[in-house]
């Protein structure tokens, strides 16, 4: 027989599932929040969305080439973290500091770490915080334009965020805060950055990549839930206050897109519970305490950091071990 | 214990993990076809897992069917019989379709396929004239490992092993003649059973079947409830479909709720599995006393022209079994004995068929067959289908920079080599071939 037989190891099936797949999928779920952060800050958004993720896939391509590495922009990662990216914007932002922030996340926390799969702290969430120190001003600390201003004139409305706000409501009194209605923080209308706002967008979104298991609803829910359960506490059992404290600022975003980020939260089950947590107690603790109104950023970024400290001690037993045997006596 | 709904046991214990894997059975209604008698076998000393044989028979010797032509002293082994009549034409080294060399002898028919004396009903009347038996009969375990059977029977009195547990659920793809065989040859399956629970004392017999072969399951439905005057030991328990509900641990777990420990056998835990061609052929061999020198395989994969089951005699030329099905339909670029998913890739057709090879696949090339690796994402696709509760890709990068003492802490010597986290891993990572890499490391490392 002259053809050539491929003799590999088994299986000698393989899924359907790809890398490209799975990128496709966040960035389809991702759709949602680009749509209505063009809604409320204009074509400026579009604008914004399109330079950080052609910065961040071309910045992917040179960078794989200087290192004499194999081109990985098929796989759709770069562009991912770029969508991601400009969500955690404002939408007035000056578009080369935006594509700062895209250069930020790829070569230095991305690529320089090995790439897919070796960053320690997630990409995006470190590009912004960055910028956050680097540009305080023009990454809007404090103010951020407005839903429906023209993003693209200097002098746009801009107002404190719902965070800010909340950080006036110590012990979960309101009437001190000027906060938008409630509907208006489940649609999106209050300041924030682009991606943020609108929690129904992001909240399809999460259940799209819940329904195609792209993510396991872990993370979402003990990051979200733990927030919950502090604020509550902290407003003195004031749910209203809880609820702003869920829709409003980055936690959506967070803990549906940055948190749940592969390479960066645990593989097992259980450090997924401990990782959101976590999370979900550093946000509040930022968020009650701290002097900035917002703390998701930080508190994913300090997690990512904990990830093999988690995995440590998290190890499964393998199958039928004595351990695992033992303690399921001890309950019998 | 497990409930009972109409007679049929559902499974004590779930296991965890696993995979849904396309069943591509497309052989399921083909009965088992007879291949001619071929004009030459090989037959490889080395057809087991264990003491390769010693040949017993030299060039030009005439042997009939069923003939000893090849044994060993070794108790991890079991003998070998001569499979069609005629004049042995050579004794020596081949190379085994995987590329692994063998002894093996060479017989050419003279087509009379004149059956040996020595075949008799052997006389059984305690476990000790079984175990005899069924090693002179050459059975190894026909579901694809090739264990010898009669050291899995032959477990210590002390073990306390209560359970036997027939493996019909078949969860490799494309693979039907277990599946045929519970169709076509109950009546064996029946008295394999009998006799194995009468001479080893087992308190319960569960046939354990996958929910997607109605069939089948509706006639060994017809034997465990035959069995009801008899003492009811007997059951059948179906299974979900779910790849590998088939593999021995997963059997007990499924079975009885109990976990073999790791490095520890079933008979640790008080039970044997055995494949339910395997059970049916200790039928037949306590009634014919006609040793293992045919078996039914499943010839099927996208390359071939005429998927087909067929019974073939073992030693026959791999080549001649594709013929006889047609040939290739499209240049077959993979050629493996056994599934998908635990088979072997052969590197040559020119090679004869042994007894654990339970069927012959062949694939033209598609992106299912070879994936583009890429570097990993820590999905933990692989974690999440481990049925052994291993975290592959974790084990991986251990085996790459050789960490002996984070290996032995990851449990890697449970991994069975299912496969399921290579089949899951969206970057196409060769993890199960890195699972072998790390089982060796510590093997070196002793």
């Amino acid at each position: 027989m002259a053809k050539k037989l491929t003799v590999s190891a088994s299986p000698h099936a393989r899924s359907n599932e790809t890398t490209t797949g799975i990128m496709l999928d966040v960035l389809i779920a991702l759709l949602p929040a680009v749509v209505m952060s063009v809604v409320y800050f204009g074509t400026r958004a579009l604008v914004l969305t399109v330079v950080t993720t052609a910065t961040a896939v071309l910045a992917e391509f040179i960078s794989r080439k200087v290192m004499k590495r194999d081109n990985t922009i098929g796989d759709l990662s770069a562009a991912v973290t770029g969508v991601i990216l400009a969500m955690n914007f404002p939408a007035d932002l000056p578009l080369w500091i935006a594509a700062i922030g895209s250069i930020v996340a790829i070569v230095v926390v991305k690529q320089m770490f090995g790439g897919i799969g070796q960053n320690f702290v997630n990409p995006a969430i470190t590009a912004r915080i960055i910028l956050m120190v680097s540009f305080p001003t023009a990454m809007a600390l404090s103010e951020w334009v407005l839903p429906f201003e023209n993003t693209w004139s200097a002098d746009a409305l801009t107002s404190a965020t719902p965070m800010a706000e909340l950080a006036k409501a110590a012990g979960g009194d309101l009437s001190a805060a000027n906060l938008p209605s409630m509907m208006d923080m489940l649609l999106g209308k209050h300041g924030g950055s682009m991606g943020e706002v609108c929690s129904l967008a992001l909240i399809i979104g999460g259940l799209y990549l819940i329904i195609r298991k792209v993510i396991s609803p872990v993370i979402p829910l003990t990051f979200i839930g733990t927030v919950a359960v502090f604020t509550l506490i902290a407003g003195g059992g004031n749910v209203e206050y809880m609820v702003y404290q869920l829709l409003g600022g980055g936690l959506m975003l967070g803990a549906i897109f940055m948190a749940t980020d592969y390479t960066t939260s645990p593989i097992n089950f259980k450090g997924k519970i401990i990782f959101g947590i976590g999370c979900g107690l550093i946000t509040s603790v930022i968020r009650i305490f701290g002097s900035l109104p917002e703390g998701v950023s930080f508190s994913i970024i300090l997690m990512n950091i904990l990830v093999p400290q988690i995995e440590k001690f998290t190890v499964a037993k393998p199958f039928g071990s004595v351990k695992e045997k033992k303690e399921k006596e001890a309950k019998a | 214990m497990s409930k009972i709904v109409n007679g049929v046991l559902t499974a004590v214990g779930k296991g965890r993990g696993g995979v849904k894997v396309k069943h591509n059975k497309n052989t399921a209604e083909m009965a088992v076809e007879r291949m001619p008698i071929p004009a030459k076998v090989v037959l490889p000393m080395q057809q087991h897992i264990g003491a390769p044989c010693v040949p017993t028979v030299k060039v030009g010797d005439i042997v009939s069917v069923g003939q000893v032509i090849g044994d060993t002293d070794k108790f991890v082994s079991a003998p070998i019989h001569a499979t069609i009549s005629g004049k042995v034409t050579a004794v020596g080294d081949i190379k085994l379709a995987h590329g692994m060399m063998s002894k093996a002898v060479t017989i050419e028919s003279d087509g009379e396929m004149r059956l040996s004396e020595d075949i008799k009903p052997p006389v059984v009347t305690n476990k000790a004239e079984l175990c005899a038996a069924v090693r002179a009969s050459g059975l190894v375990g026909l579901g694809g490992a090739g264990f010898p059977t009669h050291v899995k029977l032959n477990f210590p009195d002390d073990k306390n092993v209560d359970t036997l547990i027939i493996n019909a659920a078949e969860c490799e793809p494309y693979i039907t003649v277990d599946y045929r065989c519970c169709v076509e040859d109950p009546q064996d399956i029946l008295e394999g059973v009998y006799s194995l629970q009468k001479y080893l004392g087992f308190k319960q017999v569960i046939i354990a079947i996958e929910d997607n072969k109605p069939e089948a399951f509706k006639i060994l439905k017809e034997i465990a409830d035959k069995d009801n005057d008899s003492g009811d030991v007997v059951k059948l328990m179906t299974l979900k479909s779910k790849y590998p509900q088939g593999a021995e641990k997963m059997m007990v777990l499924s079975a009885t709720g109990r976990k073999v420990p790791p490095g520890k056998l079933p008979a640790d835990v008080g039970c044997v599995v055995m494949n339910v061609a395997s059970v049916a052929f200790v039928g037949r061999y306590l009634k014919t006393g006609k040793p293992l020198i045919s078996r039914s395989i499943t010839v099927d994969g996208t390359a071939i022209k005429e998927p087909k089951n067929i019974r073939v005699p073992i030693g026959t030329n791999l080549q001649d079994i594709i013929d006889y099905c047609g040939g290739f339909k499209s240049e077959p670029r993979k050629i493996i004995f056994g599934g998908p998913m635990m088979g072997v890739a052969l590197c040559s057709l020119d090679a004869p068929l042994c007894k654990q090879n339970n069927a012959l696949l062949s694939f033209e090339d598609s992106k299912n067959i070879t994936k583009k690796e890429r570097d990993c994402i820590r999905c933990g696709k692989c974690v999440s289908v481990c049925p052994m509760s291993l975290m592959p890709t974790n084990i991986e990068k251990f085996a790459k920079i050789k960490d002996v003492d984070s290996l032995k802490k990851s449990g890697i010597m449970v991994c069975m080599e299912c496969g399921s986290c290579s089949f899951a891993c969206p970057s196409g990572r060769p993890l199960v071939q890195y699972m072998r890499l790390a089982k060796q490391i510590l093997r070196e490392e002793g």
